[in-house]
């Protein structure tokens, strides 16, 4: 089972190695980590996937929360609005170009740039669509991918920020 | 004022009360021993090794309660603390370790005595930094001593570039605060079950309480006896957990765990309440975690949230400083009677009481006995790791805390020689046995000279059994009696290396020799070294064999 846990940080240098490692050490897996600035400067947000179960996902929080350098974690809950951005580059010949883009065109994903050879294809979406749609491509060769992790935030008034 | 930054840290460190260093200079910290040269109010602590440095300045923060402080060069110096550092992350011990580094230009160019000692230390330390601005410094030196002192305590770590302890500003004494660390701003309190605590207290039949460090951390000794006494509990102590609950107490069951008292061992086994306060059920005390206190609801209070839940499933969770804790249980419990539990408990007791073989002409046990008669239970006992640190904490009672100690979560072979140090230094008022065997006590008897030097009135007792008794013992019970590299280990004549220090030694190998022996180093105000002649076949018993419940004890 995946979670996703969002992680408020004191902006310094070093913060990112102290969290990525503590999963390491622990010996929890993080399927994807995306790390940014937030509304105030000091302060990077990380959104945190991890595969494991409820006991995994407690460890993970509470070990996070003994870091100094960690303001805030919480467990996100599935109602929660999370998107990932991802880069395909995929083979296409004159033949299969139209065909492709008919694909992207269906994901509401958009051809960034076109060569001789190659389409590249930018999707925003859910972990799931993005999946989609590298499945519909596979068959035409994907020859390279980048995935940026998912980003979450909460629906509604509920803040990360400021907890009641 | 204008200082450099060495100037400052020392002031910063005046300004924390600081009143002992230990530390070993080097390249990268030039300028801090030139500023500590004109130092009339810090007294600095050189010893042989800097491990020797971590584990003196672990040992004075065990005793006082205070954070130990460290100062080392960069590299080697830095590293040689890694060990230190990781004994007192395990154990809880409050530690600030100040080290230099090669100057900012040169950092990322793997120069000379350059090592990234914040990234080899992450793991092993509550916080660490490195200063890159010489107007950090007063700042970052509050915070790494609120950090290391407050909630559960534990190792931070400063890494300060050289071209920072030489870069001049303005300091105003006395005006620095902890600057903008968010999590320094929350106030924990106590959060939890407290009333099922209370509610599963008062209607228990067969409770148990289960004392960790987490007790003496927290100086709440006093009130665990009040709460004690007032439901009837029977005790026992996790290793940390030595001195927690007066070993003199008819409450009192001694150890649990691996080598527990059989009653320990029994008594968690058949309760139906387990009240765990600070403690963290390390697999030492837990074994089999699916046989541990199978019939028990299990109260856990522990001041980190991250043990919570973390070691074995507690229906019942508290997180707040123990004494706190225990002050809402004892306002709030109901007065409990004795029962057929407790005449259980004493039945117990009376049957499986410790005890041991003699194999030699000597008694390790013996020895450690006849040391808690002739120091009325009031000396301060640091031990080395293995069975010499087993049989102290079954042996010697501990009637108060801070009196035992001893690596518990790393095991560090060749801590107790640097930790005696550090407490007889924090403690002159106290005598200072440092018990030890002869596997360990070569790993850093380098440090005799640091005793030598300083002529710290520490004893040294040594219990030779010519082989590295702990392993030797699993390699006996478990492995086929096949002693791979554990016998006979090259002999060292412990008072000849005693006397290269200066440090009288004597050998004693005989059970009638041990009181003249221990009165006339405990009545002599200087260092002492005492070999005591063992057999390798003396054990540690009873033990719980790997793999087993705690029940399944064998002696």
């Amino acid at each position: 089972m995946k979670y996703i846990l969002g992680v408020l940080v004191e902006n310094h240098p070093g913060v990112l190695s102290k969290v990525s490692g503590l999963f390491s050490r622990r010996g929890f897996n993080i399927y994807s980590l995306a790390v940014g600035m937030t509304e105030d400067p000091g302060i990077s947000r990380i959104t945190i996937v991890v595969e494991g179960d409820e006991y995994i996902v407690e460890q993970v929080a509470k070990q996070l929360n003994k870091l100094i350098d960690v303001i805030r974690v919480s467990n996100m809950d599935r109602e929660s609005l999370t998107r990932e951005l991802a880069l395909i580059k995929v083979r296409a010949t004159p033949k299969t170009r139209h065909e492709i883009i008919e694909i992207i065109n269906i994901f509401r994903a958009q051809v960034v740039d076109i060569a001789k050879d190659h389409l590249t294809a930018e999707i925003t979406g859910d972990s799931e669509k993005i999946t989609a749609l590298e499945d519909m491509l596979k068959g035409y060769g994907i020859s390279e991918m980048v995935r940026t992790g998912a980003i979450a935030i909460d629906r509604g008034n509920k803040l990360l920020n400021q907890p009641e | 004022m204008r200082l450099n930054g060495a100037q400052i840290l020392i002031e910063c460190l005046g300004e924390q009360g600081v009143d002992t260093i230990f530390g070993y200079p080097g390249g990268a910290v030039l300028p801090i021993y030139d500023a500590l040269y004109d130092t009339k109010d810090i007294r600095h602590i050189r010893t042989a090794h800097e491990q020797g440095a971590a584990h003196g300045a672990d040992g004075y923060a065990r005793v006082t309660g205070k954070a130990g402080v460290v100062i080392v060069t960069s590299g080697p110096g830095a590293t040689n603390t890694v060990t230190g550092i990781a004994t007192a992350y395990m154990d809880s011990v409050p530690m600030v370790v100040f080290t230099g580094q090669v100057a900012s230009s040169l950092v990322g160019r793997d120069s000379f005595q350059e090592v990234d000692i914040t990234g080899i230390t992450h793991p092993i330390t509550k916080h660490n930094y490195i200063v890159k601005d010489v107007n950090q410094l007063p700042t970052i030196v509050k915070q790494a001593f609120k950090i290391a002192e407050s909630g559960r305590p534990g190792p931070v770590l400063v890494d300060i570039p050289k071209d920072v302890q030489v870069a001049v500003t303005d300091y105003k004494p006395g005006q620095v605060g902890y600057g903008t660390i968010k999590k320094l701003e929350f106030n924990e309190g106590i959060s939890g079950d407290v009333d099922k605590a209370i509610e599963a207290i008062n209607e228990c039949k067969k409770p148990v309480i289960y004392a960790g460090g987490g007790i003496n951390i927290a100086g709440a000794n006093e009130k665990l006896v009040e709460f004690a006494e007032k439901i009837k509990a029977p005790v026992s102590c996790s290793l940390m957990g030595m001195g927690a609950f007066p070993g003199t107490h008819p409450y009192y069951m001694g150890m649990v765990g691996m080598h527990g008292t059989r009653y320990s061992n029994y008594a968690f086994s058949n309760c139906d309440l387990l009240i765990a306060i600070g403690a963290r059920f390390s697999d030492r005390v837990v074994s089999d975690v699916r046989k541990f206190a199978p019939g028990a609801s299990i109260i856990h209070v522990d001041i980190d949230p991250a043990e919570l839940g973390k070691n074995v499933t507690t229906p019942i969770q508290i997180c707040g400083d123990a004494g706190e804790v225990l002050d809402i249980f004892n306002e709030n419990v109901d007065l409990r009677q004795e029962n057929g539990w407790n005449a259980q408990i004493e039945e117990w007791k009376r049957e499986y009481p410790l005890k041991y073989k003699m194999n030699g002409t000597l008694s390790p046990q013996y020895v450690i006995e006849k040391l808690y008669e002739l120091t009325e239970g009031q000396a301060i006992i640091t031990t080395e790791v293995g069975q010499n640190q087993m049989w102290a904490a079954q042996f010697y009672k501990f009637t108060g805390p801070r009196a035992f100690i001893s690596s518990g979560g790393l095991g560090t072979m060749g801590y107790g020689l640097g930790a005696s140090i550090g407490a007889s230094l924090g403690r002159p008022d106290k005598r200072v046995v440092n018990i030890a065997g002869d596997g360990s006590f070569r790993m850093n008897s380098t440090e005799l000279a640091t005793v030598s030097k300083y002529k710290i009135p520490i004893i040294q007792l040594v219990l030779n059994n010519h082989s590295l008794g702990m392993v030797r013992q699993w390699q006996d019970l478990f492995f086929d009696k096949r002693y791979s590299q554990t016998s006979a280990t090259q002999d060292v004549d412990f008072v000849k290396l005693a006397a290269a220090y200066g440090i009288k030694g004597y050998k004693i190998d005989k059970n009638e020799q041990v009181e003249e022996a221990l009165q006339n180093a405990l009545g002599a105000e200087e260092p002492v070294l005492i070999e005591c002649d063992i057999h390798p076949d003396d054990k540690v018993y009873p033990i719980v064999p790997p793999g087993a419940g705690i029940v399944e004890l064998i002696d």
